[in-house]
């Protein structure tokens, strides 16, 4: 159609953009940049050596594995959903990596077997939400009970150490000056910053949490996104999981019990909508590293556990009353 | 005598359009004031200025003279002013009482709700309107027209004085327009002053007393009903004269090769209905609200259960188990409600558009090329003239009717062989109404078929080339060339007459 028969108000320019303030303000990264340079500043006044250049290293390597997980809880919860057994799914992941090293299989495959059945358990989950029906909530709820269950089934409750000296690499070696689990950790970042944005998949994930009916109605194959969703879900916590086991050097059944927890605040702090639809994976990241930030700041300041846990909880709740207005 | 109600000189600005620029608007008790204009021209802006949900950057709200500021929903109706929304507010698991007195129930000294005066309350409103609905039915079993009753009726709980009705008449079929004017007639001898907004400017002439023009944010003028005629108006709202809305009429092509054949039985019901649909026509699904047009064709994509669905595409045997194997095999569906089933909210326009057909796009497969996404979207956008700051400014900020061209948007150029259009100009305006019709005649000469549900007649028989005609869930009647007129096509759509009978699941009626 010609642009000479429009009405003037049609004919604007369509790419006009909106200053760059506005666009700044609105970003869904908004409030959680400003929010970890808040607790930044706080935390390197009130401590000498929160600054130092070993310690924020620290921060970031003490924050990978919740970081790790959070990007597939990013992805279930921008679904409309949420995944629950990434802690145990973690846990199983790692010690069978450990399980099969320590039984003389080669390493690389040990490593590729933990994250098959990582992802295999998230497609699990997926399959049940997707083609079962089932609410998220209560499927992820079931596996992860029975994915902590196999892990202590698996190793018959003891840790599983006697793994290859090399593996210790994964979770505290370093490349070009680099700390290895902080490396992992940006690289899934990466890869689910361009799946999410750059792919037709990544446009489903945040349409189905926008609105599910719609999506189907528009020929979008929802119960297929939402499968590999989950299993995206449970590739992280595999991934989590190697880091995890090769910074212990053992396999340890029940590690990651209130992981979940963790990692679904780090999506809220990031921004993200728990309604589902909106939320980046960057403001994930900057919501993980914010909660290791505080950890590490607390523990330097000698704050009890306890009393850490309480702090912890009122700054969630101050950034999800923050964020709020955004959530309708 | 003063106005009820007075609007003086408003503005108001949102990032990025002023959407108000210095309007006036006076109502007068016991009239029906009609609020006209085009999509995005600020009607709905307007109300939801006087009704304290958004707030004026300028200008004053008197009621009774007396200058007034409402901060919140709940002060205007305190003071007497009642709103049917342009879009659904019910709760639809709420029972229609619950609804009417939603957050603010009478409770008793215990605060305990008091149920048999709200009971009572709800009877003595429902005798008011003279409509018959069961207070303790859950809305969401109630008729699209008992639905917007029931708004109607919550609107006025209140003892409103001011009543606005913004686009009442979208989702209902004639019969039901005539109970809503008998009931707003009742309601002027009662002396409330209304104000309506329509985009059938027919309706305006039937009960409206005045009116005012809106164009682009700006007041434009007011005359009585009797001062004007349908094309002064038309011209007043959109600056230019409408000659004729529908693209003239080609003779129907008889010799076009059959794209689809169906036969499709409902999941509960005992009968199957067929229907064909060949290259290059426009088929027309008529009947009243509720008669089974939408899940038929919902079913046809296989997004309705059904018990027997037999589909030969091009001759050959096809099985759709979900939309996106309707979409590969070239069917898409356009929905009714785009808010529920059309529309990604939290999306811009932008992707709300190109969500079905990324894979254009790639790149290198799996990645997105956004700028040839934007020009495809501005292309579109500009095709079904989209009146948005922006391809990236949210879908949730547009009007009604600019909503649903974007949802039209979508399915274009998309390479579909089948569109159906369900109630595709639901809340557009004159203008841009025909601008659609001429699109989906230039669809179907390009050799598309398509499927058009309407519940507007002349559409249905200024646009169709065959109609099929539903009652109670089951195809009546099909009806081609010089068949397709408005009384064979009301007759047969109420053939079996019964009361309530829209109020129905339509999966319940094969018995
Ligand atoms: N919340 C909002 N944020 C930003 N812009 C808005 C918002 N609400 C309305 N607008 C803009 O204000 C203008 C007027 O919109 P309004 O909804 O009042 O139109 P309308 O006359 O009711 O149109 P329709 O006939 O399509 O319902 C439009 O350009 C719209 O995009
Ligand atoms: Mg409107």
């Amino acid at each position: 159609m010609s642009d000479s028969t429009q009405p003037a108000a049609v004919a604007a320019p369509r790419r006009q953009r909106r200053s760059r303030a506005t666009r700044m303000l609105h970003s869904p990264m908004f409030f959680p940049l400003l929010g970890f340079i808040a607790v930044f500043i706080i935390m390197s006044l009130v401590n000498d050596r929160f600054l130092d250049v070993s310690n924020i290293e620290n921060v970031a390597r003490q924050g990978s594995v919740i970081g790790i997980i959070a990007v597939g809880m990013s992805f279930a919860i921008f679904t409309g959903g949420i995944d629950l057994s990434v802690g145990p799914v973690m846990a199983l992941s790692g010690t069978l990596m450990a399980g099969l090293m320590a039984a003389g299989w080669p390493a690389p495959v040990a490593i590729a077997a933990g994250l098959c059945v990582g992802s295999l358990f998230g497609a699990f989950n997926g399959f049940c939400v997707a083609f079962g029906r089932m609410p998220p909530i209560i499927v992820t709820l079931a596996t992860m009970g029975a994915a902590h269950g196999l892990a202590l089934l698996y190793t018959g409750g003891y840790p599983i150490s006697g793994l290859p000296s090399w593996f210790a690499w994964f979770g505290r070696g370093s490349l070009a000056g680099i700390q290895v689990p902080i490396l992992i950790m940006l690289l899934v970042y990466a890869a689910g910053y361009v799946v999410l944005h750059h792919t037709p998949f990544g446009r489903y994930v945040y349409a189905v949490g926008g609105n599910e009916e719609a999506t189907r109605l528009t020929g979008i194959r929802v119960p297929r996104t939402k499968m590999l969703v989950y299993s995206i879900s449970g590739l992280t916590a595999a991934i989590a999981g190697l880091v995890i086991t090769a910074r212990l050097m053992s396999g340890q059944p029940s590690i990651g019990e209130g992981f979940e927890l963790d990692a679904i605040a780090a999506v809220v702090l990031g921004g993200a909508a728990i309604s589902g639809g909106r939320g980046v994976v960057l403001g994930t990241l900057v919501g993980a590293m914010l909660l290791a930030m505080l950890n590490n700041g607390l523990n330097l300041m000698g704050v009890s556990s306890y009393l850490q846990d309480v702090i912890k909880g009122g700054i969630i709740l101050l950034a999800v009353y923050i964020g709020r207005g955004r959530d309708a | 005598m003063t106005a009820v109600l007075s609007l003086e000189h408003v503005s108001k600005g949102f990032p990025g359009v002023k959407a108000l620029d210095d309007v006036s608007l006076t109502v007068e008790a016991g009239e029906i004031h009609a609020l006209l204009g085009e999509n995005g021209a600020g009607k709905s802006t307007l109300m939801k200025i006087l009704c304290g949900i958004y707030q004026p950057d300028e200008g004053t709200i008197r009621l009774n003279g007396e200058a007034r500021h409402f901060s919140s929903y709940r002060d205007a109706c305190a003071a007497g002013v009642g709103i049917v929304f342009q879009e659904f507010s019910l709760v639809p698991w709420l029972s229609v009482v619950d609804n009417i007195f939603l957050g603010r129930e009478p409770r008793n000294r215990l605060g305990l709700i008091q149920r048999a005066r709200m009971m009572a309350e709800a009877y003595e409103l429902f005798d008011r309107l003279d409509i018959d609905i069961d207070p303790e039915i859950q809305v969401h079993r109630l008729s699209v027209a008992d639905q917007q009753f029931v708004e109607i009726a919550k609107a006025l709980s209140l003892n409103a004085r001011v009543l606005v009705l913004d686009e009442p008449t979208a989702p209902l079929t004639p019969t039901e327009v005539e109970r809503l004017f008998k009931i707003m007639r009742r309601l002027r001898e009662g002396g409330v002053a209304m104000v309506f907004i329509s985009h059938h400017l027919e309706e305006i002439f039937q009960v409206c007393d005045r009116i005012t023009v809106l164009r682009d944010g700006t007041y434009v003028d007011s005359c009585a009903v009797t001062e004007t005629d349908h094309d002064a108006l038309v011209e007043m709202m959109i600056g230019r004269k409408v000659d004729n809305i529908f693209p003239p009429r080609e003779p129907r092509n008889t010799n076009a090769p059959i794209l689809l054949e169906a036969e499709i039985g409902m999941k509960h019901a005992t009968h199957t209905d067929s229907l064909t649909l060949a290259k290059g026509e426009i088929l027309g699904f008529a009947g009243l609200v509720g008669s089974g047009r939408s899940e038929l064709a919902m079913a046809l994509i296989g997004a309705y259960p059904t018990r027997v669905a037999k589909i030969r595409l091009d001759g050959r045997e096809v099985r759709f188990r979900s939309p996106a194997d309707a979409l590969d095999a070239g069917i898409g569906l356009l929905p009714e409600d785009r808010k529920r089933q059309g529309l990604i909210l939290p999306f811009s326009c932008g992707d709300n558009i190109t969500l079905n057909h990324l894979k254009q796009f790639y790149r290198p497969a799996p990645f997105l090329s956004r700028s040839r996404e934007a020009d495809t979207v501005d292309a579109a956008m500009d095709q079904v003239r989209v009146k948005a700051p922006s391809a990236e400014t949210p879908v949730q900020s547009l009007s009604g009717g600019n909503q649903q061209k974007v949802v039209i948007a979508r399915w274009l150029d998309r390479g579909c062989r089948i569109l159906i259009f369900d109630e595709p100009t639901r809340g557009i305006d004159v203008g841009a109404k025909s601008e659609i019709y001429a699109l989906m005649k230039r669809l179907a000469s390009q050799g598309i078929a398509i499927i058009m549900i309407s519940s507007e007649l002349p559409e249905i028989t200024g646009l169709c080339d065959r109609v099929l005609v539903f009652s109670h869930g089951r195809i009546v009647a099909e009806l081609a060339d010089g068949e397709i007129e408005a009384d064979t096509i009301m007759r047969h759509a109420v053939t079996e007459p019964r009361r309530d009978d829209v109020s129905q699941p339509v999966t319940e009626d094969a018995r």
